[in-house]
């Protein structure tokens, strides 16, 4: 017998009264959705900018390597998009579009076709995410429902930047992903 | 003397059990009297049926519930035609509810059993309904939440849960004239007693009463009180053999010296 | 050793103690205030519990969608009876791949199979990325803690060591500085791997997507610049909806670190054009958990260690006391169906104060499993059980003052022990306690004189 067949058969000969699935309930939440996701990503030790704050730090920071794949900042890669994710080993700045973002937790959902290369987010040193101030929801219940059934090969979500607390629990940020997050409301 | 709201005893008031632990019998015999007094002034009828030995909590805790078999059908003989049992130890109470063997041909009267015995602060508070009790005691009372009452039989909210916050003894012990509560830094950690834990890891088990004697130390609190003598006799051990000098009294004492 | 003779070892550096017990404390204090933000919180737990619960009734159907819906997606799915199993599994793929080097992010099924040594014995270069992970690896010590592998060890001594691994200067303790370091040395790691292996979160039944979920982007940083990704899962791991992730993920971190959410969740449905994705689904033990009425509740656990955090034992005897992969409460209800005899004393290195029980975001009653297992552990006195009971027996004997306590009950278990025990000269409760004053009177005598 394959192992395959050992597990389930030993699964199967176990007898668990039934029980059903319950169905979740539509939690909210209470208070000012865009307040809410700016605090949730403050203590994630993420930044909130408007457009304009934006356009203003971009060029204090003299990146040389930016790709940008959002649809608001259409001329801003300085390379293109390489077939191989080892090429983007000293990206400076990625900018993408996030579909929508979660107010109780900051989270925000990308899927492949907002990423263009799944190591983008995390091998960049520095992240910007772009988000229509249109698109926050209150809790991941809401946010689930939008995701629905997407078919996406990869979808995440973004809460903050790279961080660890595993030297005596002190917060580190920057750990192996980017080294910042900054979310552009738009 | 201070005047309170004594209930007469009525003639055809329920008939209570009072169900005084071993170690209580001997070495605290004074929690037991004070108990016993606490509710007759509230005018309960209480007896104290002869012949009590051991629920078998040690044994069971111990991993030998097997072997509290006979401990458990005695208890039950012997409670089994009173109204209510009540016990000042949350702990004991806990195991005949939920850890002790079940009894065959004394399925009903276990099963009665369970729900009509109680420790003593839930007792006054949901079955008396005692919603305040008028005594003076002017002392500053740090309380120390067994486990097993708290998380056990729940006599007050645990800090784990978002829950209202509630505690049936300090309910009682809060509106007594001249008695500050000692808010401790962590309101409900273990003691470390933990029946056989006490010995088996026992060096545990100390550094745990260490610590949650340093919260009241912390907090100046000048006596510490429970309701439970096992987790009281625990950290009186500790403190004694330290030097320290807090009082230890169990509830049932503080309010049965408060309000007489 | 037992348990009880290891947290006599850790509690001797009385002052590494006492840190130990604060940090985790405050971690779980963290946790206890975010849960309080959440007014549904205690809903929540329920949902998750009982969604847990129509799992483990259903497990073998979800099992059959979740490959099925796996396949369909392009992902290749593996199954393992067993730990041994599950390596060679691993082991034939990288051979395949011809790959002498992977990068793992933090997956505590791997530790539980031994995958780390049985590969290094094969030749082949295991990188732990989490950044507590590596420095537990570079001391070739396991994690002490499922979410914090290394909250045993102070920053010097991290210090000290990243001074002799990495070259970093002597005597340099700044965390942001070590941490900087390690990013470095692992870049090159993430850069050179063509395998990376993850855990799994949860394992979603109606998608066959898996769910992984890291704050440092390790796992990512691995898999998305590997060739193939191998996903081991326990197959317990798995939820029947998409949409039931939300009860998990808003649970999960705020229970695991007091954080809302963790900084990357990454949703894997279907590995990238040129890309694999491997599944290997292990029992190893689940399955015959999961005939244990008593015990099966336990596959609930989703690793969030909070029952590790809330722990007043595992907080001051560290996670290297209970010598199992897993440790705290959750580990001692798992360890002992996996080998009962090896970890015997672990279901008695706990007071049943229930404060795990009241932590645990699935609502698993770990308390009372504890309690179950010493009633199990106790039935096997004949066979291998015989050195704890008798330690344990000896425990309740030597104390006199449970000896007098406990009278005549007592007196039938006496009946297997030898008089050695019985009298043992040693005095466990009185060294480091006093006895109370023996009163004049028992309450049954005073009760005898003033009532009847």
């Amino acid at each position: 017998m394959s192992s395959r067949e050992k597990i389930l058969s030993a699964i199967r000969g176990i007898s668990i009264p039934q029980k059903s699935l319950p169905d979740v309930p539509d939690f909210r939440l209470s208070g000012d959705l865009e307040e809410g996701f700016i605090q949730s990503i403050l203590g994630n030790k993420g930044e909130v900018l408007s457009m304009d704050e934006f356009i203003r730090w971009l060029p204090s920071m003299h990146f040389s390597k930016v790709i940008s794949l959002s649809s608001h900042f259409k001329n801003y890669s300085t390379i293109t998009l390489p077939e191989d994710p080892h090429d983007l080993e000293d990206l400076g700045l990625a900018i993408l579009d996030g579909q929508f973002a979660v107010a109780e937790n900051g989270a925000i959902w990308l899927e492949d076709s907002n990423l263009g290369l799944r190591a983008l987010p995390f091998i960049t040193e520095h992240l910007v995410i772009v988000l229509d101030r249109n698109k926050l929801v209150e809790t991941m219940h809401q946010g689930y429902n939008l995701i629905g059934g997407a078919k996406s090969g990869f979808g995440l979500f973004i809460a903050g930047p790279s961080k660890t607390a595993d030297i005596e629990q002190s917060l580190v940020i920057g750990a192996h992903g980017a080294k910042s997050l900054r979310v552009v409301l738009v | 003397m201070l005047k309170i709201n004594l209930l007469p005893m009525k003639t055809n008031s329920p008939h209570v059990a009072l169900f005084i632990p071993c170690y209580v019998d001997q070495f605290y015999p004074k929690v037991g009297i004070a108990s016993l007094e606490l509710l007759e002034k509230l005018g309960c009828k209480v007896s104290y049926p002869a012949g009590q030995t051991c629920c078998g909590q040690p044994l069971a805790n111990a991993g030998y519930e097997r072997d509290t078999v006979g401990a458990t059908r005695h208890f039950i003989e012997l409670f089994k035609d009173f109204d209510y049992v009540v016990a000042p130890s949350g702990s004991c109470v806990l195991h005949v509810k939920d850890h002790s063997p079940s009894i065959s041909g004394l399925e009903k009267e276990q099963e009665e059993l369970h729900h009509k015995i109680f420790e003593l602060t839930e007792f006054i508070t949901d079955i008396l309904k005692v919603e305040k009790l008028r005594g003076s005691f002017p002392h500053r009372v740090g309380y120390h939440a067994s486990c097993h009452g708290q998380r056990g039989l729940r006599l007050a909210s645990s800090s784990e849960l978002n829950q209202t916050l509630f505690n049936k003894a300090q309910k009682l012990l809060e509106n007594l004239d001249g008695l500050e509560w000692v808010e401790l830094s962590r309101t409900d950690e273990c003691c470390g007693f933990g029946g056989t834990f006490a010995v088996t890891e026992e060096a545990l088990s100390i550094r745990m009463g260490k610590d949650r004697l340093e919260d009241h130390v912390l907090h100046q609190t000048e006596i510490i009180t429970g309701g439970d003598m096992s987790c009281i006799m625990h950290l009186e051990g500790i403190a004694t053999r330290n030097g320290q000098k807090m009082k230890f009294m169990h509830v049932a004492e503080i309010l049965n010296q408060a309000i007489s | 050793m037992s348990h009880p003779e290891n947290a006599t070892e850790f509690l001797k550096d009385q002052a590494k103690a006492k840190w130990h017990d604060e940090t985790l404390w405050f971690v779980r204090d963290k946790r206890d205030r975010i849960s309080k933000t959440i007014p549904e919180w205690e809903q929540l737990r329920e949902l998750a519990s009982q969604i847990k619960d129509n799992v483990l009734a259903n497990l073998g159907s979800y099992l059959e969608d979740f490959e099925r819906n796996a396949l369909q997606n392009g992902i290749i799915i593996h199954w393992a009876a067993d730990a041994e199993e599950h390596n060679q599994h691993v082991l034939r793929i990288l051979r395949e791949k011809n790959c002498k080097a992977i990068v793992k992010s933090k997956s505590i099924l791997t530790e539980e199979c031994h995958l780390n040594p049985y590969l290094e014995k094969e030749g082949i270069e295991v990188v732990d990325t989490d950044l507590g992970e590596r420095i537990v690896q570079f001391l070739n010590q396991p994690p002490s803690h499922i979410v914090l592998p290394a909250i045993h060890l102070k920053k010097g001594e991290i210090s000290e060591l990243f001074h002799q691994k990495l070259h970093t200067e002597k005597g340099n303790e700044d965390p942001t500085y070590l941490t900087q370091a390690a990013r470095i040395h692992l870049r090159e790691k993430f850069l050179g791997a063509k395998v990376a292996i993850t855990g799994v979160n949860f394992g979603i039944a109606e998608t066959g997507e898996f769910v992984v979920c890291t704050n440092e982007g390790n796992a990512d940083m691995g898999v998305h610049l590997a060739d193939v990704h191998i996903a081991c899962m326990g197959i317990e791991k798995i939820l029947p909806r998409r949409k039931d992730l939300a009860v998990f993920l808003r649970l999960l971190a705020r229970s695991a670190t007091g954080q809302p959410i963790t900084n990357y969740n990454s949703h894997f449905r279907s590995p990238s054009p040129g890309k694999e994705i491997h599944i290997i689904l292990v029992d190893n033990g689940r399955t015959a958990q999961l005939s244990r009425e008593k015990f099966k509740n336990s596959l609930k656990c989703i690793r969030c260690g909070a029952c590790m955090n809330t722990c007043p034992i595992y907080r001051r005897s560290g996670g290297f006391s209970y010598g199992s992969t897993v440790p705290g409460p959750i580990g001692s209800i798992l360890s002992p169906g996996l080998d009962m005899k090896k970890h015997s004393t672990l279901p008695f290195a706990s007071t049943l104060c229930g404060s795990c029980s009241d932590v645990c975001p699935v609502k698993i009653n770990i308390h009372e499993q504890l309690y179950e297992w010493r009633q199990e552990i106790t039935k096997t006195h004949g066979e291998f059980g015989k050195g704890l009971s008798m330690k344990l027996a000896s425990g309740i004997f030597k104390s006199p003052l449970a000896y007098k306590i406990s009278g005549s009950l007592m007196r039938s278990a006496l009946k297997a022990l030898p008089d050695s025990l019985i009298y043992h000269p040693l005095n466990t409760w009185g060294k480091s306690r006093n006895l109370p004053d023996t009163p004049n009177e028992t309450f049954q005598q005073w009760y005898k004189k003033n009532r009847s």
